[in-house]
Protein backbone atom coordinates (compact mmCIF):
# COMPACT_ATOMS: atom_id res chain seq x y z
CA UNK A 1 0.00 0.00 0.00
CA UNK A 2 1.41 3.17 -1.10
CA UNK A 3 0.42 6.91 -0.61
CA UNK A 4 0.13 6.83 -5.09
CA UNK A 5 -3.06 4.63 -5.06
CA UNK A 6 -4.49 7.06 -2.82
CA UNK A 7 -3.26 10.61 -4.70
CA UNK A 8 -3.94 9.57 -7.96
CA UNK A 9 -3.01 12.34 -10.85
CA UNK A 10 -6.99 12.51 -11.65
CA UNK A 11 -7.86 13.48 -7.95
CA UNK A 12 -4.99 15.62 -7.69
CA UNK A 13 -6.74 17.01 -11.11
CA UNK A 14 -9.11 17.96 -9.87
CA UNK A 15 -8.62 18.90 -6.30
CA UNK A 16 -7.09 21.63 -8.48
CA UNK A 17 -9.21 22.22 -11.18
CA UNK A 18 -12.40 21.27 -9.33
CA UNK A 19 -15.34 21.47 -11.79
CA UNK A 20 -18.96 22.85 -11.04
CA UNK A 21 -18.09 24.85 -8.29
CA UNK A 22 -19.19 27.68 -6.85
CA UNK A 23 -23.41 28.10 -5.32
CA UNK A 24 -26.07 28.68 -8.38
CA UNK A 25 -29.44 29.81 -8.58
CA UNK A 26 -31.58 28.60 -9.01
CA UNK A 27 -32.21 25.29 -6.56
CA UNK A 28 -34.70 23.27 -5.21
CA UNK A 29 -32.66 22.56 -1.58
CA UNK A 30 -29.68 23.12 0.11
CA UNK A 31 -27.68 21.39 2.55
CA UNK A 32 -24.52 21.44 4.67
CA UNK A 33 -22.58 18.39 5.90
CA UNK A 34 -19.53 18.15 7.77
CA UNK A 35 -17.21 15.80 8.44
CA UNK A 36 -16.74 16.60 12.53
CA UNK A 37 -13.54 14.37 13.20
CA UNK A 38 -11.32 16.41 10.76
CA UNK A 39 -13.86 19.62 9.79
CA UNK A 40 -14.15 19.16 6.08
CA UNK A 41 -17.52 21.00 5.00
CA UNK A 42 -19.26 21.14 1.98
CA UNK A 43 -22.68 23.49 1.52
CA UNK A 44 -24.45 21.75 -1.65
CA UNK A 45 -27.37 22.79 -4.27
CA UNK A 46 -29.68 20.79 -6.02
CA UNK A 47 -31.92 21.29 -8.77
CA UNK A 48 -34.08 19.21 -10.43
CA UNK A 49 -36.26 19.30 -13.40
CA UNK A 50 -39.02 16.29 -12.72
CA UNK A 51 -36.60 13.24 -12.93
CA UNK A 52 -33.12 15.08 -14.02
CA UNK A 53 -30.70 16.84 -11.75
CA UNK A 54 -30.27 19.59 -13.78
CA UNK A 55 -27.85 21.11 -11.56
CA UNK A 56 -26.01 20.41 -8.85
CA UNK A 57 -23.46 23.47 -7.37
CA UNK A 58 -21.38 23.83 -4.19
CA UNK A 59 -18.97 25.42 -2.03
CA UNK A 60 -16.74 23.65 0.01
CA UNK A 61 -13.40 23.13 2.36
CA UNK A 62 -11.58 20.26 2.68
CA UNK A 63 -8.64 17.82 2.13
CA UNK A 64 -7.70 16.83 -1.49
CA UNK A 65 -10.17 13.55 -1.75
CA UNK A 66 -13.20 15.29 -0.36
CA UNK A 67 -12.82 18.22 -2.80
CA UNK A 68 -11.67 15.93 -5.77
CA UNK A 69 -14.77 14.03 -4.57
CA UNK A 70 -17.54 16.40 -5.44
CA UNK A 71 -15.83 17.46 -8.46
CA UNK A 72 -16.16 14.09 -9.61
CA UNK A 73 -19.96 13.62 -8.48
CA UNK A 74 -20.57 16.56 -9.62
CA UNK A 75 -19.80 15.15 -13.20
CA UNK A 76 -21.98 12.12 -12.91
CA UNK A 77 -24.91 13.04 -11.47
CA UNK A 78 -25.92 16.42 -13.85
CA UNK A 79 -27.70 15.67 -16.14
CA UNK A 80 -28.23 12.25 -15.20
CA UNK A 81 -31.82 10.85 -14.58
CA UNK A 82 -32.27 10.20 -10.83
CA UNK A 83 -32.43 6.35 -10.83
CA UNK A 84 -29.26 6.67 -12.82
CA UNK A 85 -27.32 8.89 -10.74
CA UNK A 86 -28.89 7.29 -7.45
CA UNK A 87 -27.16 3.62 -8.92
CA UNK A 88 -23.95 5.78 -9.66
CA UNK A 89 -23.96 7.19 -5.73
CA UNK A 90 -24.72 3.41 -4.75
CA UNK A 91 -22.03 1.91 -6.70
CA UNK A 92 -19.76 4.75 -5.53
CA UNK A 93 -20.45 3.70 -2.08
CA UNK A 94 -19.94 0.10 -2.52
CA UNK A 95 -17.09 1.02 -3.74
CA UNK A 96 -15.87 3.05 -0.29
CA UNK A 97 -16.49 0.07 1.72
CA UNK A 98 -14.42 -2.34 -0.42
CA UNK A 99 -11.41 -1.84 1.96
CA UNK A 100 -9.71 -1.84 -1.70
CA UNK A 101 -11.33 -5.35 -2.54
CA UNK A 102 -13.24 -4.28 -5.83
CA UNK A 103 -12.76 -3.34 -9.07
CA UNK A 104 -14.33 -0.24 -10.10
CA UNK A 105 -16.20 -0.78 -13.43
CA UNK A 106 -15.14 2.52 -15.32
CA UNK A 107 -18.23 2.56 -17.79
CA UNK A 108 -20.52 3.49 -14.66
CA UNK A 109 -17.42 5.21 -12.38
CA UNK A 110 -15.64 7.11 -14.80
CA UNK A 111 -13.07 9.74 -13.31
CA UNK A 112 -14.23 8.17 -9.53
CA UNK A 113 -12.32 4.82 -10.01
CA UNK A 114 -9.74 6.51 -9.02
CA UNK A 115 -11.40 6.43 -5.48
CA UNK A 116 -10.72 2.82 -5.30
CA UNK A 117 -7.34 3.42 -3.61
CA UNK A 118 -9.14 5.47 -1.30
CA UNK A 119 -11.11 2.30 0.53
CA UNK A 120 -7.92 0.95 1.77
CA UNK A 121 -7.28 4.29 4.07
CA UNK A 122 -10.76 3.83 6.51
CA UNK A 123 -9.93 7.25 7.78
CA UNK A 124 -10.26 9.33 4.91
CA UNK A 125 -13.39 7.13 3.49
CA UNK A 126 -15.37 9.72 4.88
CA UNK A 127 -13.86 12.47 2.89
CA UNK A 128 -14.78 10.70 -0.46
CA UNK A 129 -18.34 10.30 0.85
CA UNK A 130 -19.02 13.76 2.25
CA UNK A 131 -20.36 15.19 -1.19
CA UNK A 132 -22.37 11.72 -1.99
CA UNK A 133 -23.87 12.15 1.29
CA UNK A 134 -24.80 15.61 0.53
CA UNK A 135 -26.14 15.18 -2.91
CA UNK A 136 -28.35 12.50 -1.48
CA UNK A 137 -29.86 14.20 1.26
CA UNK A 138 -30.46 17.59 -0.73
CA UNK A 139 -32.08 15.09 -3.64
CA UNK A 140 -34.08 13.92 -0.63
CA UNK A 141 -35.16 17.56 0.69
CA UNK A 142 -35.94 18.82 -3.43
CA UNK A 143 -38.21 15.87 -3.39
CA UNK A 144 -39.80 16.41 0.04
CA UNK A 145 -38.94 13.71 2.21
CA UNK A 146 -37.03 14.20 5.24
CA UNK A 147 -33.83 14.76 5.43
CA UNK A 148 -30.89 12.87 7.52
CA UNK A 149 -28.81 16.48 7.65
CA UNK A 150 -25.96 16.49 10.09
CA UNK A 151 -26.03 20.26 10.65
CA UNK B 1 20.84 14.97 36.48
CA UNK B 2 20.84 14.92 33.03
CA UNK B 3 17.49 13.91 31.34
CA UNK B 4 18.45 10.46 29.35
CA UNK B 5 16.05 10.43 26.57
CA UNK B 6 17.83 7.06 25.23
CA UNK B 7 17.22 5.17 27.95
CA UNK B 8 13.58 6.30 28.80
CA UNK B 9 13.13 5.58 24.96
CA UNK B 10 13.86 2.13 26.10
CA UNK B 11 11.21 1.73 28.77
CA UNK B 12 8.57 1.81 26.02
CA UNK B 13 8.34 -1.12 23.63
CA UNK B 14 6.24 1.02 21.08
CA UNK B 15 8.68 3.02 20.51
CA UNK B 16 10.85 0.39 18.89
CA UNK B 17 7.90 -0.58 16.20
CA UNK B 18 8.47 0.25 12.31
CA UNK B 19 5.03 1.48 10.68
CA UNK B 20 5.88 -0.22 7.41
CA UNK B 21 9.06 -2.61 7.04
CA UNK B 22 12.01 -0.11 7.35
CA UNK B 23 9.80 2.91 8.38
CA UNK B 24 10.31 3.63 11.79
CA UNK B 25 7.26 5.04 14.10
CA UNK B 26 8.16 9.04 14.71
CA UNK B 27 5.07 8.86 17.75
CA UNK B 28 4.25 12.78 17.73
CA UNK B 29 0.62 12.94 18.55
CA UNK B 30 1.27 13.05 22.50
CA UNK B 31 -1.05 15.39 23.10
CA UNK B 32 -3.96 12.92 22.42
CA UNK B 33 -2.43 9.86 23.93
CA UNK B 34 0.36 8.71 25.56
CA UNK B 35 2.84 5.68 25.14
CA UNK B 36 3.17 3.53 27.74
CA UNK B 37 6.14 2.40 29.59
CA UNK B 38 6.66 -1.67 30.25
CA UNK B 39 6.67 -0.80 33.96
CA UNK B 40 2.75 0.24 33.22
CA UNK B 41 1.86 -2.91 31.20
CA UNK B 42 3.82 -5.14 33.68
CA UNK B 43 1.30 -4.11 36.49
CA UNK B 44 -1.72 -4.12 34.53
CA UNK B 45 -0.28 -7.72 33.54
CA UNK B 46 0.18 -8.77 37.32
CA UNK B 47 -3.03 -7.71 38.46
CA UNK B 48 -4.84 -9.80 36.18
CA UNK B 49 -1.97 -12.48 36.89
CA UNK B 50 -2.17 -12.41 40.86
CA UNK B 51 -4.60 -10.26 42.16
CA UNK B 52 -7.78 -10.09 40.48
CA UNK B 53 -11.02 -9.56 42.76
CA UNK B 54 -13.53 -6.95 43.15
CA UNK B 55 -12.20 -4.41 45.39
CA UNK B 56 -13.80 -3.02 49.15
CA UNK B 57 -15.98 -5.86 49.40
CA UNK B 58 -14.30 -9.27 49.82
CA UNK B 59 -12.73 -10.32 53.22
CA UNK B 60 -10.39 -12.83 51.21
CA UNK B 61 -7.09 -12.54 50.20
CA UNK B 62 -6.79 -11.75 46.42
CA UNK B 63 -9.38 -9.19 47.21
CA UNK B 64 -7.59 -7.46 50.21
CA UNK B 65 -4.96 -7.23 47.27
CA UNK B 66 -6.77 -5.58 45.33
CA UNK B 67 -8.55 -3.22 47.24
CA UNK B 68 -4.40 -2.08 48.63
CA UNK B 69 -3.74 -1.22 44.88
CA UNK B 70 -6.93 0.24 43.89
CA UNK B 71 -6.64 2.64 47.06
CA UNK B 72 -2.93 2.81 47.05
CA UNK B 73 -3.29 4.30 43.63
CA UNK B 74 -5.35 6.35 45.31
CA UNK B 75 -2.70 7.35 47.13
CA UNK B 76 0.04 7.77 44.59
CA UNK B 77 -2.54 10.29 43.00
CA UNK B 78 -3.16 12.05 46.42
CA UNK B 79 0.65 12.79 46.84
CA UNK B 80 1.48 13.25 42.87
CA UNK B 81 -0.93 16.45 42.77
CA UNK B 82 -0.37 17.64 46.22
CA UNK B 83 -3.73 16.96 47.42
CA UNK B 84 -4.46 17.77 51.16
CA UNK B 85 -6.69 14.52 51.42
CA UNK B 86 -7.22 11.28 49.92
CA UNK B 87 -10.86 11.47 49.76
CA UNK B 88 -10.20 14.46 47.78
CA UNK B 89 -9.18 12.52 44.96
CA UNK B 90 -12.39 10.62 42.57
CA UNK B 91 -11.96 7.93 40.20
CA UNK B 92 -13.19 8.31 36.72
CA UNK B 93 -13.29 6.71 33.19
CA UNK B 94 -11.38 9.84 32.01
CA UNK B 95 -11.18 14.21 31.53
CA UNK B 96 -14.61 14.28 30.06
CA UNK B 97 -16.82 11.97 33.06
CA UNK B 98 -14.47 14.31 35.73
CA UNK B 99 -16.11 17.28 33.84
CA UNK B 100 -19.19 16.46 33.55
CA UNK B 101 -19.27 14.79 37.18
CA UNK B 102 -19.50 18.94 38.11
CA UNK B 103 -21.57 20.07 35.27
CA UNK B 104 -24.36 17.61 36.31
CA UNK B 105 -24.07 18.47 40.48
CA UNK B 106 -23.12 21.88 40.76
CA UNK B 107 -26.55 23.70 41.55
CA UNK B 108 -27.16 26.04 38.62
CA UNK B 109 -30.51 28.24 37.89
CA UNK B 110 -31.83 30.90 35.86
CA UNK B 111 -29.69 34.11 36.41
CA UNK B 112 -26.04 32.14 36.97
CA UNK B 113 -23.67 32.40 34.91
CA UNK B 114 -20.89 29.64 33.68
CA UNK B 115 -18.11 30.96 32.46
CA UNK B 116 -15.08 28.82 30.09
CA UNK B 117 -12.89 30.35 27.73
CA UNK B 118 -12.83 30.42 23.59
CA UNK B 119 -9.99 27.50 23.96
CA UNK B 120 -11.45 24.88 25.79
CA UNK B 121 -11.55 21.15 24.74
CA UNK B 122 -15.18 20.29 24.18
CA UNK B 123 -15.12 18.05 27.35
CA UNK B 124 -14.96 21.40 29.02
CA UNK B 125 -17.50 23.79 27.44
CA UNK B 126 -20.24 20.99 25.91
CA UNK B 127 -21.00 18.96 29.39
CA UNK B 128 -21.33 23.64 30.35
CA UNK B 129 -23.61 23.98 27.58
CA UNK B 130 -25.86 21.11 28.69
CA UNK B 131 -25.81 22.50 32.06
CA UNK B 132 -26.99 26.11 31.13
CA UNK B 133 -29.61 24.78 28.78
CA UNK B 134 -30.69 22.56 31.42
CA UNK B 135 -30.83 24.86 34.20
CA UNK B 136 -31.61 28.16 31.90
CA UNK B 137 -27.76 29.37 33.39
CA UNK B 138 -25.93 31.76 30.97
CA UNK B 139 -22.54 30.61 29.51
CA UNK B 140 -20.22 33.39 28.80
CA UNK B 141 -16.50 33.06 28.00
CA UNK B 142 -13.20 34.84 27.46
CA UNK B 143 -12.07 35.29 24.23
CA UNK B 144 -8.48 35.13 22.64
CA UNK B 145 -5.57 37.61 21.63
CA UNK B 146 -4.37 36.94 17.73
CA UNK B 147 -0.80 35.28 19.73
CA UNK B 148 -3.03 32.31 21.50
CA UNK B 149 -3.75 33.63 24.64
CA UNK B 150 -6.66 34.35 26.99
CA UNK B 151 -7.42 37.78 26.41
CA UNK B 152 -7.89 38.99 29.99
CA UNK B 153 -8.81 42.61 29.27
CA UNK B 154 -11.91 41.20 28.93
CA UNK B 155 -11.99 39.40 32.73
CA UNK B 156 -14.15 42.08 34.36
CA UNK B 157 -16.66 42.06 32.26
CA UNK B 158 -17.13 38.56 31.96
CA UNK B 159 -16.50 37.35 35.30
CA UNK B 160 -19.23 39.02 37.40
CA UNK B 161 -21.25 38.69 40.55
CA UNK B 162 -23.72 36.40 38.82
CA UNK B 163 -20.77 34.11 37.87
CA UNK B 164 -21.32 31.01 40.03
CA UNK B 165 -18.73 28.65 37.98
CA UNK B 166 -15.10 29.86 36.33
CA UNK B 167 -13.72 26.42 33.64
CA UNK B 168 -10.50 26.62 32.21
CA UNK B 169 -8.28 25.31 30.43
CA UNK B 170 -4.55 24.62 32.39
CA UNK B 171 -2.90 24.03 29.00
CA UNK B 172 -4.43 24.00 25.83
CA UNK B 173 -4.35 21.34 23.51
CA UNK B 174 -4.69 22.40 20.48
CA UNK B 175 -2.52 26.25 21.29
CA UNK B 176 0.30 24.87 23.29
CA UNK B 177 -1.07 27.81 26.08
CA UNK B 178 -0.43 27.50 29.20
CA UNK B 179 -2.82 29.54 31.43
CA UNK B 180 -2.41 31.87 33.89
CA UNK B 181 -4.34 30.24 36.90
CA UNK B 182 -3.33 32.63 39.26
CA UNK B 183 -5.21 36.03 37.61
CA UNK B 184 -8.17 33.88 36.63
CA UNK B 185 -8.86 32.15 40.02
CA UNK B 186 -7.93 35.69 41.59
CA UNK B 187 -10.79 37.47 39.96
CA UNK B 188 -13.65 34.15 40.56
CA UNK B 189 -12.82 34.41 44.09
CA UNK B 190 -13.67 38.31 44.25
CA UNK B 191 -17.07 36.87 42.99
CA UNK B 192 -17.18 33.78 45.00
CA UNK B 193 -17.29 31.52 41.76
CA UNK B 194 -16.16 27.83 41.92
CA UNK B 195 -13.03 27.30 39.59
CA UNK B 196 -12.68 23.94 37.38
CA UNK B 197 -9.60 23.13 35.85
CA UNK B 198 -8.74 21.26 33.03
CA UNK B 199 -5.41 19.71 33.52
CA UNK B 200 -5.39 16.63 31.07
CA UNK B 201 -2.64 18.23 29.03
CA UNK B 202 -0.67 19.73 32.03
CA UNK B 203 -0.55 17.00 34.75
CA UNK B 204 1.45 14.88 32.00
CA UNK B 205 3.86 16.87 31.08
CA UNK B 206 4.82 19.49 34.70
CA UNK B 207 4.38 19.47 38.46
CA UNK B 208 1.19 20.21 39.02
CA UNK B 209 0.52 21.20 42.92
CA UNK B 210 -3.48 21.44 43.00
CA UNK B 211 -3.58 23.45 46.59
CA UNK B 212 -0.72 26.20 45.26
CA UNK B 213 -2.87 26.80 42.11
CA UNK B 214 -5.79 27.35 44.76
CA UNK B 215 -8.60 26.38 42.43
CA UNK B 216 -11.87 24.30 43.31
CA UNK B 217 -11.36 21.40 41.23
CA UNK B 218 -9.14 19.94 38.62
CA UNK B 219 -9.61 16.80 36.22
CA UNK B 220 -7.39 15.28 34.40
CA UNK B 221 -7.11 11.77 32.54
CA UNK B 222 -4.54 8.22 33.11
CA UNK B 223 -3.59 7.73 29.26
CA UNK B 224 -2.04 10.79 28.72
CA UNK B 225 0.04 10.24 31.67
CA UNK B 226 1.50 7.16 30.27
CA UNK B 227 -1.08 5.18 31.98
CA UNK B 228 -3.77 3.41 30.36
CA UNK B 229 -7.28 4.48 28.84
CA UNK B 230 -10.33 4.20 31.10
CA UNK B 231 -9.31 5.80 34.42
CA UNK B 232 -9.10 9.76 34.98
CA UNK B 233 -9.30 11.73 37.82
CA UNK B 234 -11.94 14.38 39.50
CA UNK B 235 -9.63 16.25 42.51
CA UNK B 236 -11.96 18.50 44.26
CA UNK B 237 -11.59 20.61 47.60
CA UNK B 238 -13.61 18.16 50.54
CA UNK B 239 -16.04 20.83 51.05
CA UNK B 240 -16.97 21.53 47.50
CA UNK B 241 -17.23 17.42 46.85
CA UNK B 242 -19.45 16.66 50.55
CA UNK B 243 -21.90 19.36 48.85
CA UNK B 244 -22.83 18.18 45.64
CA UNK B 245 -25.14 15.70 45.61
CA UNK B 246 -24.16 11.93 44.00
CA UNK B 247 -23.73 11.74 39.80
CA UNK B 248 -24.70 7.95 39.20
CA UNK B 249 -26.05 5.78 41.66
CA UNK B 250 -25.61 2.33 42.16
CA UNK B 251 -23.12 -0.04 44.28
CA UNK B 252 -20.22 1.40 46.23
CA UNK B 253 -21.70 4.89 46.19
CA UNK B 254 -24.25 4.41 49.22
CA UNK B 255 -24.26 3.90 52.81
CA UNK B 256 -27.96 2.70 53.52
CA UNK B 257 -30.46 1.52 51.25
CA UNK B 258 -34.60 0.73 51.71
CA UNK B 259 -36.99 0.26 49.49
CA UNK B 260 -37.90 3.92 49.78
CA UNK B 261 -34.44 5.70 49.73
CA UNK B 262 -30.90 5.89 50.13
CA UNK B 263 -28.50 7.37 51.95
CA UNK B 264 -24.64 8.06 50.45
CA UNK B 265 -21.53 7.20 51.23
CA UNK B 266 -18.64 8.94 52.21
CA UNK B 267 -16.11 10.65 49.92
CA UNK B 268 -14.53 9.30 47.98
CA UNK B 269 -17.10 6.63 47.44
CA UNK B 270 -19.90 8.50 46.83
CA UNK B 271 -19.09 9.25 43.24
CA UNK B 272 -17.62 6.03 42.56
CA UNK B 273 -20.62 3.81 41.64
CA UNK B 274 -20.43 0.10 40.41
CA UNK B 275 -17.10 -2.07 40.14
CA UNK B 276 -14.54 1.02 39.30
CA UNK B 277 -11.61 0.28 36.87
CA UNK B 278 -9.31 -1.75 39.04
CA UNK B 279 -6.63 -2.84 36.71
CA UNK B 280 -6.47 0.63 35.46
CA UNK B 281 -5.80 2.15 39.10
CA UNK B 282 -3.21 -0.39 39.01
CA UNK B 283 -1.25 1.04 35.74
CA UNK B 284 -2.10 4.79 36.38
CA UNK B 285 -0.08 4.16 40.06
CA UNK B 286 2.78 2.69 37.93
CA UNK B 287 2.86 5.34 35.70
CA UNK B 288 3.14 7.91 38.51
CA UNK B 289 5.59 6.03 40.17
CA UNK B 290 7.58 6.12 36.66
CA UNK B 291 7.36 9.73 35.91
CA UNK B 292 8.49 10.88 39.37
CA UNK B 293 11.22 8.82 39.91
CA UNK B 294 12.28 10.25 36.30
CA UNK B 295 11.14 13.87 38.16
CA UNK B 296 8.57 16.26 36.80
CA UNK B 297 10.70 19.21 36.54
CA UNK B 298 13.43 17.13 34.49
CA UNK B 299 10.09 16.17 31.99
CA UNK B 300 9.38 19.72 31.71
CA UNK B 301 13.01 20.94 31.44
CA UNK B 302 13.39 18.11 28.55
CA UNK B 303 10.28 18.73 26.89
CA UNK B 304 10.79 22.60 27.09
CA UNK B 305 14.37 22.09 24.84
CA UNK B 306 11.75 20.15 22.80
CA UNK B 307 9.69 22.92 22.06
CA UNK B 308 12.11 25.43 21.47
CA UNK B 309 13.64 23.46 19.30
CA UNK B 310 10.19 22.82 17.29
CA UNK B 311 9.32 25.88 17.30
CA UNK B 312 12.53 27.52 15.84
CA UNK B 313 12.34 24.52 12.98
CA UNK B 314 8.74 24.63 12.32
CA UNK B 315 8.84 28.57 11.38
CA UNK B 316 11.77 28.28 8.98
CA UNK B 317 9.27 26.02 6.56
CA UNK B 318 7.99 28.45 4.09
CA UNK B 319 4.46 28.58 4.21
CA UNK B 320 4.08 27.15 7.82
CA UNK B 321 1.85 28.93 10.32
CA UNK B 322 1.81 28.74 13.74
CA UNK B 323 -1.67 28.29 15.18
CA UNK B 324 -0.77 29.49 18.78
CA UNK B 325 2.34 31.16 20.83
CA UNK B 326 5.42 31.19 18.90
CA UNK B 327 7.68 31.46 21.57
CA UNK B 328 7.89 28.64 24.68
CA UNK B 329 7.02 31.46 26.95
CA UNK B 330 4.45 30.01 29.39
CA UNK B 331 4.00 27.50 26.11
CA UNK B 332 3.67 23.72 26.10
CA UNK B 333 4.56 20.86 23.14
CA UNK B 334 1.84 20.59 21.46
CA UNK B 335 2.14 23.02 18.21
CA UNK B 336 -0.69 23.61 15.71
CA UNK B 337 -0.25 24.96 12.29
CA UNK B 338 -1.34 25.48 8.76
CA UNK B 339 0.85 24.58 5.71
CA UNK B 340 -0.31 27.58 2.96
CA UNK B 341 -2.75 25.80 0.73
CA UNK B 342 -2.26 21.80 1.86
CA UNK B 343 -5.00 20.69 4.14
CA UNK B 344 -4.29 19.08 7.13
CA UNK B 345 -5.76 15.88 6.45
CA UNK B 346 -3.08 15.43 3.65
CA UNK B 347 -0.16 16.81 5.61
CA UNK B 348 -1.18 14.05 7.69
CA UNK B 349 -1.54 10.92 5.24
CA UNK B 350 2.17 12.24 3.74
CA UNK B 351 3.40 12.35 6.84
CA UNK B 352 1.84 8.91 7.99
CA UNK B 353 3.84 7.05 4.60
CA UNK B 354 7.01 8.91 6.82
CA UNK B 355 6.26 7.30 9.46
CA UNK B 356 5.48 10.41 11.66
CA UNK B 357 2.28 10.39 13.43
CA UNK B 358 1.01 13.87 14.09
CA UNK B 359 -2.60 14.76 14.41
CA UNK B 360 -5.11 16.66 11.73
CA UNK B 361 -8.28 18.10 12.11
CA UNK B 362 -9.98 20.53 15.34
CA UNK B 363 -8.80 18.29 17.87
CA UNK B 364 -11.97 19.25 19.75
CA UNK B 365 -11.77 22.87 20.44
CA UNK B 366 -13.67 23.86 17.50
CA UNK B 367 -14.21 27.28 18.73
CA UNK B 368 -10.52 28.02 18.66
CA UNK B 369 -9.94 26.43 15.08
CA UNK B 370 -12.48 29.14 13.98
CA UNK B 371 -11.42 31.90 16.02
CA UNK B 372 -8.29 31.69 13.90
CA UNK B 373 -9.83 31.27 10.92
CA UNK B 374 -8.58 27.68 9.65
CA UNK B 375 -11.59 24.41 10.10
CA UNK B 376 -8.26 22.37 10.77
CA UNK B 377 -5.13 22.30 11.98
CA UNK B 378 -1.82 19.64 11.78
CA UNK B 379 -0.63 19.37 15.40
CA UNK B 380 2.42 17.94 16.64
CA UNK B 381 3.12 17.43 19.93
CA UNK B 382 6.09 15.72 21.97
CA UNK B 383 6.56 13.89 25.42
CA UNK B 384 9.04 12.70 27.58
CA UNK B 385 10.49 10.01 25.17
CA UNK B 386 10.71 12.68 22.20
CA UNK B 387 13.21 13.52 20.85
CA UNK B 388 15.19 16.47 18.29
CA UNK B 389 15.49 13.62 15.51
CA UNK B 390 11.86 13.68 15.45
CA UNK B 391 11.41 16.92 14.98
CA UNK B 392 13.57 16.83 11.59
CA UNK B 393 12.11 13.85 10.81
CA UNK B 394 8.74 16.36 10.65
CA UNK B 395 10.34 19.10 8.93
CA UNK B 396 12.02 17.38 6.42
CA UNK B 397 8.24 15.24 5.79
CA UNK B 398 6.74 18.41 5.52
CA UNK B 399 9.46 19.29 2.89
CA UNK B 400 8.49 16.46 0.98
CA UNK B 401 4.56 17.27 1.64
CA UNK B 402 4.74 20.57 0.14
CA UNK B 403 6.84 19.19 -2.85
CA UNK B 404 4.18 16.29 -3.55
CA UNK B 405 1.19 19.19 -4.15
CA UNK B 406 3.57 21.46 -5.75
CA UNK B 407 4.07 18.74 -8.80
Amino acid sequence: MTVDSLYQEIILDHYKNPHHRGLREPFDAEVRHLNPTCGDEITLRVQLDGDTVKDVSYDSEGCSISQASASVMTDLVIGKDLQTATATADEFLELMQSKGQLEPDEDVLEDAIAFAGVSKYPARVKCALLAWMAWRDAVGQARGEVGESTA
Amino acid sequence: MTFDVARVRKDFPILDREVRPGVPLVYLDNAATSQKPQQVLDAMRDYYEQHNANVHRGIHTLAEEATALYEGARDKVASFINAADRREVIFTKNSTEALNLLARTIPLAAGDEVVVTEMEHHSNLVPWQLAAQRTGATLKWIGLTDDGRLDLADLDRTITANTKVVAFVHQSNLLGTVNPVDVVVAKAREVGAITVLDASQSVPHMGVDVQALGVDAVAFTGHKMCGPTGIGVLWGRADLLAALPPFLGGGEMIDEVTMAGSTWAVLPHKFEAGTPMIAEAAGLGAAIDYLTDLGMDAIRAHEHELTAYALDKLQRVEGLRIIGPTTTEDRGGAISFALDGIHPHDVGQLLDEKGVAVRVGHHCARPACLRYGVSATTRASVHLYSTTAEIDALVEGLDQVKAFFKR
